[in-house]
């Protein structure tokens, strides 16, 4: 059974703010049966532009109805400027806290907030602007990063208790780990944390080492992907390795390649690695 | 609060004569069968008793009876002893909706480089031999094929499996857990070479499983240790639970007759009420082919999780197939094998029924479902979609 605090059972039991708004200035719906939850969001503004009243419908499991409770309280009374700084992290902490696995509802319930307010001001949620990197869930790199950002993810699990992406066929994992790699640079270089060194190798600990990650870590991963790797040489850090089956044609193998590759083998042998491809 | 427990299909409660019959071998005779004097030997002439009491049960010889932790030990043991003995054959076939004690070991043999079929069930849960037929070769070296759905109590035409698998001079498991003690099962006429069952689905404790192997059939034991369950399997018997899962199966056998129409017909009444009394609720699962203590329900447009919690509330233990429950995202692979559409797929509630339920529980459930689907329907944007598509 979920550890649910008092607070998420309390809305979950008593929801406040249920329906919708009639004649509303903003309605922002997310989700899908699909998924296994939606919210659909609405609101009325006051004559000084606050939020007088706000409804929301829910489907989904006793912390998704709770948080989209929550949300309907906190804004309530707020304008949509002051509204729209509210992060998942604040619905959740307003609720006590919430299951980490659960955390994809807070997050569900800032979306619709977002896409409600964007609904208001006439903006499209123009989702094609951004990649929808999770096709079995629909998440988009923007919404991915915009989670990591905000709750300090750093594995493809966290990622997916927040977001959902990579929770159905797993395929955008690859993907996924090439976001969190970008985004957890990006924030290192606005706070860089001390770096634990690695200890040095001797040449064959270093190419066994590599044989390991490559046969645990990386080829399991593209055969499933109806992929494989080949290890060719080993050159100081240089790392050859050849694509073949279906990565020897993909289109997307440089970025395996880069951003998968390269990335597994400089967690687990050395940041020095560099991985090129060698091709017949 | 009262408590309703329909979940039997999770665990049972431990029968007071079982516990009754368990406990001297605690603090009394706490011998270890395995010893040379009186004290060990009168322990395990009790244990005797109990494989008597099972292999009864089962309609097996007690030589046939092996011991061991739990169900899924039993599955692991006789998938893994299985292959070992066969290490040339590198084929495993096994279906979509087993039991993860069965089906995580087939996504890990197919990681180590086996050949994996897992077969499909149709709409109803249902399997299709012809498909079987297909898929076992030479070089299957195991069929593991469910006797009962725990999710939608559907069984399987496991004695048919049987015997398109022994046709082709191959071995057959069945994981049998949520069958024994359910439904009659005789093992002395039959195809199966080796089954599964798990002593707390039956009113036993937690902590004692058997595997059957069918004298004659190859096994490599999978714990290795001791002489214990004749060279089978390692390690000191588990003596009190071992009793009590003797006296389990000899009450199973004597409620197989009640399990079979009150049982039944309680389910039977839930079942008709609950969709008799709440529109958009649909039957998951063949319902001519179905252990008879197990519902599975779904109410549209709404989520289990949340159900399941309104009705904890109330004192009503059911269980669900939905994504939330268990922390994963999708919902079951049982229903999603199945093909239940997404509308339903995430409302799934699961009621198991045992000896111990009675008519007014049904009443009890039968009176405060309705108005908790209700109210989540009411919070629920895709009814209000519904119902206003439907003016």
């Amino acid at each position: 059974m979920w550890d649910y605090t008092d607070k998420v059972k309390d809305h979950f039991l008593n929801p406040r703010n249920v329906g919708e708004v009639e004649d509303p200035d903003g309605v922002g719906e997310v989700g899908s049966l699909a998924c296994g939850d939606a919210l659909r969001l609405s609101f009325k503004l006051d004559e000084n532009k606050r939020i007088k009243e706000v409804k929301f419908k829910t489907f989904g499991c006793a912390s998704a109805i709770a948080s989209s409770s929550a949300l309907t309280e906190m804004i309530k009374g707020k304008t949509l400027e002051e509204a729209e700084k509210i992060t998942n992290r604040d619905i959740a902490e307003y609720l006590g806290g919430l299951p980490e696995e659960k955390m994809h509802c807070s997050v569900m319930g800032r979306e619709a907030l977002s896409a409600a307010i964007a609904n208001y001001r006439g903006q499209k949620v123009a989702k094609e602007e951004f990649e929808v990197v999770c096709k079995c869930f629909g998440v988009t790199d923007k919404e991915i990063e915009r989670a990591v950002r905000e709750n300090d993810l750093k594995t493809v699990e966290q990622v997916t208790y927040y977001t959902k992406a990579g929770g159905g066929c797993g395929s955008c994992h690859p993907k996924i780990e090439a976001i969190l790699e970008r985004v957890r640079k990006e924030m290192e270089k606005e706070a860089p944390p001390v770096k634990p060194m690695k200890k040095k190798l001797t040449n064959i600990q270093k190419v066994k080492l590599i044989e390991e990650t490559l046969g645990r870590e990386i080829i399991p991963a593209l055969k499933a992907d109806g992929g494989d790797l080949e290890l060719i040489d080993v050159e100081g850090n240089k790392v050859y390795v050849a694509l073949r089956g279906k990565c020897s044609f993909c289109p997307s193998s440089d970025v395996t390649l880069k951003q998968y590759v390269e990335s597994k083998l400089r967690e687990f042998v050395t940041d020095e690695i560099e991985v090129e491809e060698v091709r017949p | 609060m009262k408590t309703v427990y329909v979940d039997n299909n999770a665990t049972t409660k431990v029968a007071p004569e079982v516990l009754e019959a368990m406990l001297p071998y605690f603090t009394e005779y706490y011998g270890n069968p395995s010893s040379m004097h009186f004290f060990g030997g009168q322990v395990q002439k009790k244990i005797n008793e109990a494989r008597e009491q099972v292999a009864d049960l089962l309609g097996a010889e007690p030589s046939e009876i092996v011991f061991t932790s739990c169900g899924t030990e039993s599955d692991n043991a006789a998938i893994f002893g299985t292959l070992d003995s066969y290490p040339e054959r590198r084929h495993f076939v096994t279906t979509r909706v087993e039991h993860p004690a069965v089906g995580n070991v087939s996504t890990y043999l197919g990681r180590k480089g086996y050949r994996v079929s897992e077969l499909s069930v149709d709409r109803e849960g249902r399997l299709d031999l012809d498909e079987l037929r297909e898929t076992v070769t030479e070089e299957t070296a195991l069929v593991s094929v469910m006797y009962a759905n725990n999710e939608t109590g559907v069984v399987f035409p496991v004695e048919q499996v049987g015997a398109i698998v022994k046709e082709k001079g191959i071995p057959f498991h069945t994981d049998a857990v949520q069958a024994v003690g359910k439904i009659p099962i005789n093992l002395k006429e039959s195809t199966i070479d080796m089954l599964s069952l798990s002593g707390h689905k039956l009113h036993a404790p937690k902590g004692i499983g058997v595997l059957y192997i069918r004298k004659g059939t190859k096994f490599s034991p999978y714990m290795i240790g001791g002489h214990q369950e004749r060279g089978r399997r390692g390690g000191t018997e588990n003596v009190p639970y071992i009793i009590g899962l003797g006296k389990a199966c000899e009450l199973a056998k004597a409620h197989m007759e009640e399990e079979n129409t009150r049982v039944r017909a309680l389910r039977d009444y839930l079942e008709a009420k609950i969709l008799e009394k709440i529109p958009n609720t649909l039957v998951n699962g063949d319902r001519v082919n179905r252990l008879p203590n197990t519902l599975s329900v779904s109410f549209e447009y709404v989520e289990g999780e949340s159900i399941l919690l309104l009705l904890s509330d109330l004192g009503i233990c059911a269980s669900s197939g939905s994504a939330c429950t268990s922390g994963s995202l999708e919902p079951s692979h049982v229903l999603r094998a199945m093909g239940v559409p997404f509308t339903a797929a995430h409302g799934s509630v699961r009621f198991s029924l045992s000896i111990y339920n009675t008519k007014e529980e049904m009443d009890y459930i039968i009176e405060h479902l309705p108005g908790i689907i209700q109210r989540l329907r009411d919070i629920s944007p895709f009814w209000h979609d519904y119902v206003k598509g439907r003016k």
